[in-house]
């Protein structure tokens, strides 16, 4: 039973707080500060993807006039064995250090070797050039599967994850889940299908490079300006990283440009404190859009294959599931996601479900968007349509006889809540999308997607301003309208106007800890941090309200913004303004680990065009529909389905990675990685379902990844359905879906 | 190596104010709007012509600012999304943009803003397919596009409405 039941104005459409700043160009991002006497940070970046460094010579640029630091991967400490949490999931520092600037060894193209700061951009890149790198040229692996064969060349020879101790290889990492007896269940099945999908290492494709601008002051303390999910990650991380106290690292967190899992690590901060100590002068850096590409965090390709049986009528039986992930150079852990992902949707008894990471001399991957479920999610929904087809079964209605619901158990035991992918999966089967027919020579692929959800850490300071507005600090970085839920949350709890509350990003001395803006968490647990302040609130206004009135205040009751009592009342104004005879400043701080997660659920709905002659795919109709739990702010519920929804949609079509054999990046660009563009794509259609979360007091369900994990297989089957080639394997490009027709 | 301090002095009209300022022959419009004139609305997401963050207007034609060396705009008129909101009211694009929460992140906004606007001003009546096709330039990572296309439709007829009152 969630705390709130009805809501006066949660759930309405409100301009968001931030957003005058934003359409006029005043909002300040990564690269939108400058400190005084500022210099200018540049990286020196390897020319090959797997190499031994045998002599750095900085001599010639640092004797350049206008250079003030250069700097090597010397300037790092050794990272150690010690694991940083407060990320996307943990990482340890030994992956961290050589990503940020290597050490000895280059294990990808353009991996950060030395650093320059001078006193212009342009003098900086010019003495970068005058480093001399000798390097000892080795031979570089770029795919995973040949990263596995026994001849490849080895990225870590010290590492041996377990059970496999015997011989360096390139796994990274592997997991084995399994329930019931899925080999014996197998042999029950009616129908068994068996298909390999696999899905091409992609990047985030956030508009907003990678920036920042550091100073550190003749007493040490850090004063750092960047664009992050996580101000309170970037000091851990440039913290561990520098061997600077942390304490002494103040981070404020710009408006940020698109992150969606990318700016959950840091790349240059580290490096332009280090400059910044070296020179004495704040160094601000800003990375080159080819260099986010060839070195920021991309996700993971992968391959996966999948054995699904069922009975006649109907019912899964079993479920086997094996998915090989690309790590890149440094691990990621990419496989334990989908291992533990792949079957969520289902009630499955009897599964089955590996995972392995492979290094690779590729830059280490990172997270996007529900990181690694897209991927396996293809294979797996992907199959489930096929086997529908063979079953003779509507794709909607198979997966709703088989969809998980309250009570049910996922791969690792645990029972899911009050979830919504059968509310889902009715709606969209009754949606007018759906009941349409498909237009002549079109096709439809429908798709459903299950994200975890994080909670995590999160605190709320609210300040009561003497005129009755309100100030909120928090410290979860705003990607995509989380000001405007803050707000709302504050006035639906405190029943004043959402015009007079002001909601900010605090740096990380001015408010509590808060991890990143990842994992869907923050209007779940930013926000509960935001309900339990301003219920601290709401408890001393009424006890203030009762000591004026001189009676019990168990008896002052709380609403419409005022307190109270018999005829009486006082507002949240007056009680504002009478704050300092009343008891003194009214300041409300909240703090938490939130144990209110809840898993989402969405399910797609796409129809397609392919052009036979060109093999280019048109996406007519696109509906997406997904279970909010509560939505807080419905348009930016909205926005981020049809954000997901296009990100998967250029996924599915036409985003890959390429490189050439010698692990070079050939689509560093934004003209060559085509993301989709506006002509590329319809109106998205979206449905909000409301299943309220029984654990948060609002009913909040993350919304931000899930939109991401259904397009793939729902594209790949509106291809085929339109096609009518079966193409397993993303994206599925004009010369792929030519080539294809041709072979028929 | 070349002389960093080698600088021209050029004069300009930006957002209908006379401006004069020092670049380096190689110094792309971009850099000198955000640089030296403190215009960071003007934002930059590639520097190739790729992303259309840095969209300005150089004498009412839509340019990618990354792509125009500031010497060459020695006597034109540019218009940056500084001078979009005239005497403080912001312009129709901008109010639907956020009445139909257009933007997530905002870095692409400022240049969605003077292409859909510069859109408008060349037609008056654009389709959904005509503003998809002008819009393609500028890209968007967050918001697949939808609520951006309708408030530039709503902003179109709202514009529309008001010339014919």
């Amino acid at each position: 039973m969630n705390a709130y039941q009805e809501f006066s104005i949660i759930g309405s459409r409100p301009v968001r707080p931030d957003g005058l700043d934003k359409v006029t160009g005043r909002a300040r991002y990564g690269a939108d500060l400058n400190m005084q006497g500022q210099i200018y940070g540049h990286i020196v970046r390897s020319p090959h993807a797997h190499a031994i460094i045998e002599s750095i010579d900085t001599s010639q640029a640092l004797a350049t006039e206008g250079v003030l630091a250069v700097m090597t991967g010397a300037d790092l400490p050794e990272p150690g064995d010690s694991v940083l949490g407060g990320g996307e999931g943990a990482i340890a520092l030994k992956d961290l250090s050589p990503m940020v600037m290597s050490q000895g060894k280059v294990l990808f193209h353009s991996q950060a070797v030395a650093a320059v700061a001078a006193t212009s951009p342009e003098l900086a890149a010019q003495a970068a050039a005058l480093i001399e790198v000798s390097y000892q040229v080795l031979p570089a692996v770029t795919d995973m599967h040949e990263a596995l064969g026994a001849d490849a060349p080895i990225l870590h020879a010290d590492r041996f994850p377990d059970g496999f101790p015997e011989e360096p290889t390139n796994l990274a990492a592997h997991i084995s889940l399994e329930v019931g007896e899925p080999d014996a269940a197998f042999e029950r099945a009616d129908v068994v299908i068996e298909q390999t999908y696999s899905v091409p290492m992609c990047h985030q494709g956030y508009i907003e490079p990678h920036a920042c601008v550091a100073r550190v002051d003749a007493a040490g303390q850090v004063d750092l300006w960047c664009s992050t999910q996580g101000h309170f990650m970037v000091a851990q991380y440039t913290a561990a990283l520098t061997g600077i106290d942390v304490g002494k690292v103040k981070v404020t967190a710009s408006e940020i440009g698109g992150g969606f899992g990318g700016k959950t690590t840091v790349y240059l901060e580290p490096l332009a404190v280090v400059l910044a100590q070296k020179s004495g002068r704040p160094v601000k850096m800003i990375m080159d859009r080819g260099d986010v590409f060839r070195v920021t965090g991309p996700a993971p390709g992968a391959q996966t294959r999948v054995k699904l049986g069922a009975t006649q009528d109907g019912q899964l039986v079993a479920a086997d599931v094996e998915c090989v992930m690309d790590s890149g150079a440094y691990s990621g852990n990419p496989a334990s996601f989908p291992a533990f992902m792949a079957t969520a949707c289902y009630k499955l008894t009897d599964a089955r479900s590996t995972g392995r990471a492979v290094y690779t001399n590729k830059p280490k991957i990172h997270a996007y968007r529900a990181p690694s479920v897209p991927q396996v999610t293809l294979g797996f929904e992907l199959a489930m349509t096929e086997l529908a087809a063979e079953l003779g079964m509507d794709p909607l209605a198979f997966r709703l006889k088989n969809a998980v619901e309250e009570g049910d158990v996922n791969m690792m035991g645990a029972p899911y809540n009050r979830i919504g992918l059968r509310e889902c999966l009715e709606v969209a089967s009754n949606h007018a999308h759906y009941k349409a027919p498909v237009a002549e020579g079109e096709g439809r692929g429908v798709a459903a997607g299950y994200w975890i959800n994080a909670g995590l850490q999160s605190s709320a300071t609210l300040n009561v301003l003497s005129d009755g507005h309100l100030s909120i600090l928090t410290g979860s970085p705003d990607i995509g309208g989380s000001r405007a839920s803050m707000a709302l949350m504050a006035a639906e709890v405190l029943g004043i106007p959402f015009e007079h509350i002001h909601p900010q990003i605090a740096a990380t001395d001015a408010v509590g800890h808060c991890d990143v803006t990842g994992g869907s968490r923050t209007t779940l647990a930013t926000g509960q941090a935001v309900i339990q302040a301003a219920e601290q609130c709401v408890a001393e206004m009424c006890r203030r309200a009762a000591a004026e009135w001189e009676v019990e205040a168990g008896v002052v009751t709380w609403s419409q913004g005022a307190a109270h009592y018999g005829e009486q009342s006082l507002t949240f104004e007056a009680l504002a303004r009478r704050a300092g005879t009343m008891g003194g400043p009214l300041t409300f701080s909240s703090s938490l680990t939130a144990s209110s997660a809840a898993p989402s659920f969405g399910v797609h709905i796409c129809d397609a065009k392919v052009d036979k002659e060109t093999g280019r795919t048109t996406i007519t109709r696109y509906t997406t529909i997904q279970d909010a739990g509560k939505a807080i702010h419905p348009a930016y519920v909205e926005g981020q389905m049809q954000g997901g929804a296009a990100q998967g949609i250029g996924w599915a079509l036409n985003e890959e990675y390429l490189y050439d054999e010698n692990g070079v990046l050939q689509n560093a660009g934004f003209l060559d990685y085509r993301i989709p563009v506006a002509s590329d794509l319809p109106f998205i259609d979206t449905v909000i379902v409301e299943v309220p979360n029984p654990l948060h007091p609002f009913g909040v369900k993350g919304v931000g990844e899930v939109p991401i994990v259904p397009p793939m297989p729902a594209v790949a089957e509106a291809v085929y359905q339109s096609a009518g080639v079966r193409l397993r394997d993303m994206p599925l490009n004009p010369p792929k879906i030519v080539a294809a027709l041709q072979e028929q | 190596m070349n002389k960093p301090l080698n600088k021209m002095a050029v004069q300009a009209t930006i957002n209908g104010e006379p401006t004069a300022f020092l670049c380096s022959p190689g110094q792309v419009l971009a850099d000198v709007l955000r640089d030296e004139l403190e215009l960071i609305g003007t934002k930059i997401g590639c520097n190739t012509g790729d992303c259309g963050a840095c969209s300005v207007l150089v004498n009412d034609r839509l340019v990618c600012a990354c792509l125009v060396l500031a010497a060459e705009i020695e006597g034109q008129a540019v218009q940056t999304i500084e001078g979009v909101a005239e005497g403080g009211v912001l312009h129709p694009v901008q109010q639907k943009l956020l009445e139909h929460a257009g933007l997530q992140c905002g870095i692409c906004t400022p240049g969605v803003v003077v292409a859909a606007k510069a859109l408008i001003e060349h037609n008056p009546n654009p389709t959904e397919e005509q503003a998809r096709y002008w819009l393609a330039g500028n890209l968007c990572r967050c918001t697949g596009y939808d609520k951006i296309i309708r408030a530039v439709l709503d902003a179109a007829q709202q514009m529309r409405e008001e010339a014919a009152v």
